[in-house]
């Protein structure tokens, strides 16, 4: 286990270090104030009113809300990575997985490269390995190493 | 005086709830989860603490983007139950304990925490998840509960470090507070799990229970794990676990370890559990 080095770490290296991590979008301030109207409307969803308009027609419960054009159109799609990259945050987005009345876990599948039987297989076979998931500047070392290797 | 009597920690996976309000707690997938609980159950009944001081987060169910409170606390006579888009867990409402609570929340800003205090407050499954999992399906829940809410969800999050901290001020609040009052604390959410992302799925059964063991130890070195660890090693939402280390904070330099379990998966999941007692 690795302890911190510098407990009164500055908020750039602290920022700066989430962007190594493979596959993983933290939800920083900077993704919140992004993802704002994205994680709002998605939080409408707990409302049955509002669930009810939003499937009669999406797009225009959507236009209702200042969200970027790329976001309505992620959103449309329900292209999760898409809007993690926008700035949603899944406990918000999660709102929509249960207005399409999918499981979380379902959801979840759809943001990786399996099917959601692959997906389910997995976490019954004990889940991701973090071996190989830590770190991307280890990844791109590891992988240069083995190719000089060969 | 009011006495913390013991430390629980547990995940508290939504799907732990809908287990419980459709009877599946003995079928073969939620069978070797909720087997790990009998014990606590039991124990509960002979403790009987009249008090807890639940440390959880809120999943976007009553808060939202609007307010991110670091650290909240419930000083309500009653708490609501969220619905959480498919309607409101068929549960008791949670009952509070204003006078402690309050209590608790001067002794803390005294103590340099900045608390948010809310009087209205409805609960989602991190809260009533755990009461479920240790008092099963009771018509009223036995005790009285403090709702502690930790922001584990917008970057950053505080440390291991202030958590441990504001554990031993909420000990010091409790042991101040002038009634006989049996009272435990609660630290849920955890352990590993990523819910997001290409990588989501991750689970890492090695290290939680490193982290478990951690906790049992006499030392406080796992106050000391920083964000990027929990990360790197844990999943974006195992980061949880700092929650934790406010029940462990709050029982002292030594613990005895009364039960632990862990089991994989629940959902996209690794669940952990333990009951602790301060050793002083």
């Amino acid at each position: 286990m690795k302890m911190a080095e510098n407990p009164t770490q500055n908020i750039h290296e602290y920022l700066a270090e989430f962007d190594d991590i493979p596959g993983t979008l933290v939800y920083t301030a900077a993704r919140a104030r992004r993802g704002y109207w994205i994680n709002q409307f998605a939080m409408s969803m707990m409302k049955p009113e509002n669930r009810e308009r939003f499937k009669k027609d999406e797009r225009a419960y959507l236009d209702e809300w200042d969200i970027s054009e790329e976001g309505k159109q992620a959103l449309l799609r329900r292209d999760y990575n898409a809007l993690l990259k926008l700035g949603g945050n899944v406990y918000y987005l999660s709102k929509l997985f249960s207005a399409d009345g999918i499981p979380f876990a379902e959801a979840c599948s759809t943001m990786t490269d399996m099917t959601w039987p692959e997906y389910r297989q997995m976490m019954l076979d004990g889940g991701r390995s973090p071996e190989g998931n830590r770190s991307i500047r280890e990844n791109l070392a590891a992988a240069a190493a083995a190719a000089q290797k060969n | 005086m009011a006495k913390i009597t013991a430390g629980v920690g547990s995940s508290h996976v939504p799907l732990l709830g809908v287990a419980v309000d459709q009877g599946k707690e003995k079928d073969d997938y939620f069978g070797p989860i909720f087997r790990g609980y009998d014990w606590t159950r039991e124990w509960e009944k002979a403790e009987k603490p009249d008090v807890v001081v639940l440390v959880y987060n809120d999943h976007a169910s009553y808060f939202d983007m609007n307010i991110v409170p670091t650290f909240a606390i419930g000083c309500g006579e009653r708490f609501g139950i969220c619905d959480e888009g498919w309607g409101p867990r068929p549960v008791p409402e949670v009952e509070g304990h204003p006078d402690l609570a309050w209590h608790i929340a001067q002794s803390l800003i005294l103590d340099d925490f900045d608390m948010t205090i809310f009087n209205k407050l409805d609960v989602d499954h991190g809260l009533t998840v755990p009461l479920s999992m240790m008092f099963g399906q009771p018509e009223k829940w036995p005790c009285k509960v403090i709702p502690f809410a930790v922001n584990v969800v917008t970057y950053p999050v505080p440390s291991g470090n202030r958590c441990w901290a504001i554990g031993e001020a909420i000990k010091k609040a409790v042991e101040s507070f002038p009634e006989d009052l049996n009272v435990q604390i609660w630290g849920t959410g955890g352990m590993s799990h990523q819910l997001q992302g290409p990588r989501a799925g991750l689970l890492n059964r090695e290290w939680d229970n490193k982290f478990l063991d951690m906790l049992e130890s006499d030392n406080d070195d796992v106050r000391h794990i920083p964000h990027i660890e929990y990360l790197r090693e844990t999943g974006s939402e195992g980061i949880e676990m700092v929650m934790w280390l406010i029940m462990r904070g709050a029982m002292g330099k030594k613990v005895k370890t009364l039960h632990r379990h862990y089991h994989i998966p629940c959902s996209n999941t690794a669940i952990g559990h333990i009951v602790l007692e301060p050793a002083e």
